[in-house]
């Protein structure tokens, strides 16, 4: 996928006579009525986001209700594989299907810094839309507000969603157990490393003649629907592995299951790419931020089942197993190391840091 | 990866084990220098696998763990004034003073940046012409070149916005002051490769001849430093003491003539404090006559802000190989990555940090390390 290029939007006029957005596009008045009549509602527009209600008024399906919100800040907006408006879809549109939800509705609140280009909210917009109409949901309703200058980073978003979780799904880590394997979807670390390949001060290219790193930004439901599909019962735990990568993720299901869960060196899925500007970063691929891949920890009779049908998807052909739930060590994650010692994987501090040398 | 996948092969590993303990008939004790490759033993768990007469102690090479607690206090200083942009590599970020770290001056307004590269925050220099930009220039050998580089580049063009607090460190006269320690216990180096690409690995014969000990030029991947323990074992077993070089991909005899006159141009040799450890002489590098003017403690004045330890932290003995980190009473309870009373605990090479990541499991928790398919 190549970069947008934020300049070469159309944005659908009359947006007045501003270029950038002004405090006034916040202030509830005729500029803010505008952005939502000549932006917003064009990329966006459905049945419930026209009646431009108070709130979106929805029929409630059968089923029981997920319900989950996310906030949405990085920098750069626009990053090699993606923007910041797939990532408030997709982010939380995973996060519902991570409980094996069918994502229905969505809102979109959006912080704007003042001096934002039109244009750059624009390509946003659009993008957003884009992956809205390609995971199936509608975005209800939404809400803008404007900060003055230097007080946010162009543009910060706020996606909540609802979806309906069909009779049968049961997705807890509860029902994880000793013997259940540690499935993942595909190569980890991709995001974290598009976001650090194009950051000031540690913007690196990939070695001649292999792909830039992209970040894997995707909505991960129907293939969530498609593991469920193929072993009813089987899969007992869905996570999608964002900050902390992997490691901060499979540390927590250690923690509230107080099981242990032991990986294997070899089997953890990173691409070469990424592996070597971790190497070079001084960084683990393992605590690298993830947007479009999920682990799953599922029944040992079901994993055959499930990696079938994981890898028949797009975005689980790269499906496989990396490690196993363990009674023991309580509450801990560790990794068989390629020379076959065992160490722990600890949880994450706080942000990775490149190292010295 | 080419140049790591085939140094990490697991078959290979297995070769040189068999090797070691077919050559091991009594106990040794072997430090490595570098915390790179510290946690590279912890981090593939070579520690684990060696028969139990070879004993791994953990070296001084860590730079930012003996970065001194008055430099870091420097630097915190410097980084709060608010014409200053200050850069320093990531890992310095989180190494605590006497009061906060960096992330805590950038919290509260200053303008702290990471780089990947001296001459990134020369770039910044050039580009804000109305700020300060200090680079924070520790590393021993290693990284030296780069930051010496960077200020002969900040000369040649007038950068008048550019400065650096240098706090150098040299790996030769801390291993001698290891080996000069009452109560050493180090029988043989694995000697730091990085710092060895550099300056070559010439000086440590007078070393090896004064001591009677082998020193091993050791690289970084889990074959590196496997190869590296069986020479260092084989000499030991042999009663020989030389200096050998099992990281020649990297490293030469020479090492890199064009880094070392650059080095030699812009830096002279002075007594440096290593946190932890005290005073040893001769073992950094500060900037030479000429270049003092781009010598950020001058510049700002803070040369003479002095600092306490934490009587707590016993990361000089850790650093001196005297003890492992887990024997210090404060491990794990007063000290962790999250609230460190010292360095050690803190950069990602520090042998402290190193243990807490990769080596906590319980104690009912046996590794042993099993035969793999």
């Amino acid at each position: 996928m190549s970069l947008p290029n934020p300049a070469s939007f159309v944005c659908p006029l009359p947006l007045r006579d501003y270029p950038h957005i002004v405090m006034g596009h916040g202030g509830g008045g005729q500029l803010s009525a505008e952005l939502i009549e000549h932006l917003f509602l064009p990329a966006f527009g459905n049945t419930q986001l026209n009646r431009l209600g108070d709130s979106a008024v929805l029929a409630s399906p059968p089923g029981r209700l997920a319900f989950s919100t996310d906030s949405f800040v990085v920098r750069p907006l626009f990053f090699p594989g993606g923007s910041i408006g797939e990532l408030a879809v997709n982010g939380t549109v995973n996060d519902l299907a991570m409980s094996g939800a069918r994502p229905l509705w969505l809102s979109a609140a959006f912080v704007l810094e003042e001096g934002l280009l039109l244009a750059t909210l624009g390509a946003i917009v659009e993008r957003m839309a884009a992956a809205a109409r390609a995971a199936g949901v509608a975005i209800v309703t939404g809400d803008t507000k404007v900060v003055e200058r230097g007080h946010g980073d162009g543009c910060y978003i706020n996606t909540s969603g609802i979806g309906v979780v069909p009779d049968g799904a049961e997705i807890d880590s509860a029902l994880a157990r000793p013997g259940d394997v540690v499935l993942v979807s595909g190569y980890l670390g991709d995001h974290g490393m598009a976001i650090m390949s194009v950051r000031e001060g540690l913007a690196f290219e990939s070695a001649t003649g292999s792909a830039p790193i992209e970040s894997d930004c995707a909505a991960l439901h129907t293939l969530v629907a498609a593991m469920l599909a193929a072993a009813p019962g089987g899969v007992h735990v869905l996570r999608d592995p964002t900050r902390g990568g992997a490691a901060a993720t499979l540390n927590e299901i250690a923690a509230s299951t107080a099981l242990g869960i032991a990986l294997n060196d070899d089997a953890i899925p990173v691409r070469p790419t990424v592996r070597a500007a971790c190497e070079m970063l001084g960084l683990d691929p393992l605590y690298v931020a993830n947007e479009g891949k999920l682990l799953a920890i599922v029944a040992p009779e079901a994993e055959q089942a499930v990696l079938g049908a994981m890898r028949v998807h797009p975005l689980g052909r790269d499906a496989r197993r990396m490690g196993t739930v363990q009674a023991a060590p309580q509450g801990m994650v560790t990794v068989r190391t390629g020379l076959g010692a065992t160490r722990i994987v600890p949880v994450p501090l706080g942000e990775q840091l490149p190292r010295i040398c | 990866m080419k140049y790591l996948d085939e140094f990490r092969d697991s078959a290979a590993a297995r070769g040189l084990l068999k090797e070691i303990r077919r050559a091991v008939t009594r106990p040794w004790a072997l430090m490595e220098v570098c915390g790179g490759q510290t946690h590279s033993i912890l981090r593939h768990g070579i520690d684990q696998l060696l028969p139990e007469g070879v004993e791994l102690i953990h070296g001084p090479g860590c730079p930012v763990c003996v970065t001194p607690l008055e430099m870091i206090d420097q630097a915190l200083a410097i980084a709060a004034r608010p014409e200053v942009i200050f850069c320093s590599f990531g890992d310095m970020l989180r190494v605590p003073g006497s009061h906060g770290d960096l992330f805590q001056v950038r919290s509260q307004g200053g303008d702290v940046r990471v780089v990947y590269s001296p001459l990134d925050a020369m770039q910044l220099a050039q580009t804000h012409p109305s700020r300060q930009v200090v680079f924070f220039a520790i590393g021993f050998e290693t990284t030296a070149p780069a930051n010496a580089m960077a200020v002969y580049l900040a000369r040649q063009q007038g950068l008048q916005n550019f400065s650096m607090l240098v706090s150098h460190v040299l790996a030769p006269p801390a291993m001698e002051a290891i080996l000069r320690a009452p109560g050493n216990r180090v029988q043989a180096f694995l000697a730091a490769g990085h710092v060895c690409s550099v300056m070559g690995y010439h000086q440590y014969h007078q070393l090896c001849e004064n001591y009677r000990l082998p020193i091993v030029v050791t690289g970084f991947e889990p074959l590196d430093v496997l190869e590296g323990i069986r020479r260092a074992v084989l000499q030991l077993e042999r009663g020989e003491a030389c200096v050998e070089n099992a990281y020649a991909r990297v490293v030469t005899e020479a090492g890199n003539q064009v880094a070392q006159q650059r080095v030699e141009e812009v830096f002279e040799v002075t007594d440096r404090a290593w946190r932890g450890i005290g005073l040893i002489p001769q073992s950094g590098w500060r900037l030479r006559e000429a270049y003092q003017h781009f010598d950020a403690a001058l510049r700002f004045a803070v040369g003479d802000i002095r600092t306490q330890e934490s009587p707590l932290c016993m990361a000089g003995k850790v650093l001196e190989g005297r003890i492992k980190p887990n024997e210090c009473p404060a491990f794990s309870t007063a000290c962790t990555p999250r609230k460190p009373l010292g360095a050690t605990m803190v950069s990602s090479e520090g042998a402290c940090a190193a243990y807490y990541l990769y080596g906590r499991l319980p104690h009912t928790a046996v590794l042993v390390p099993e035969p793999r398919p």
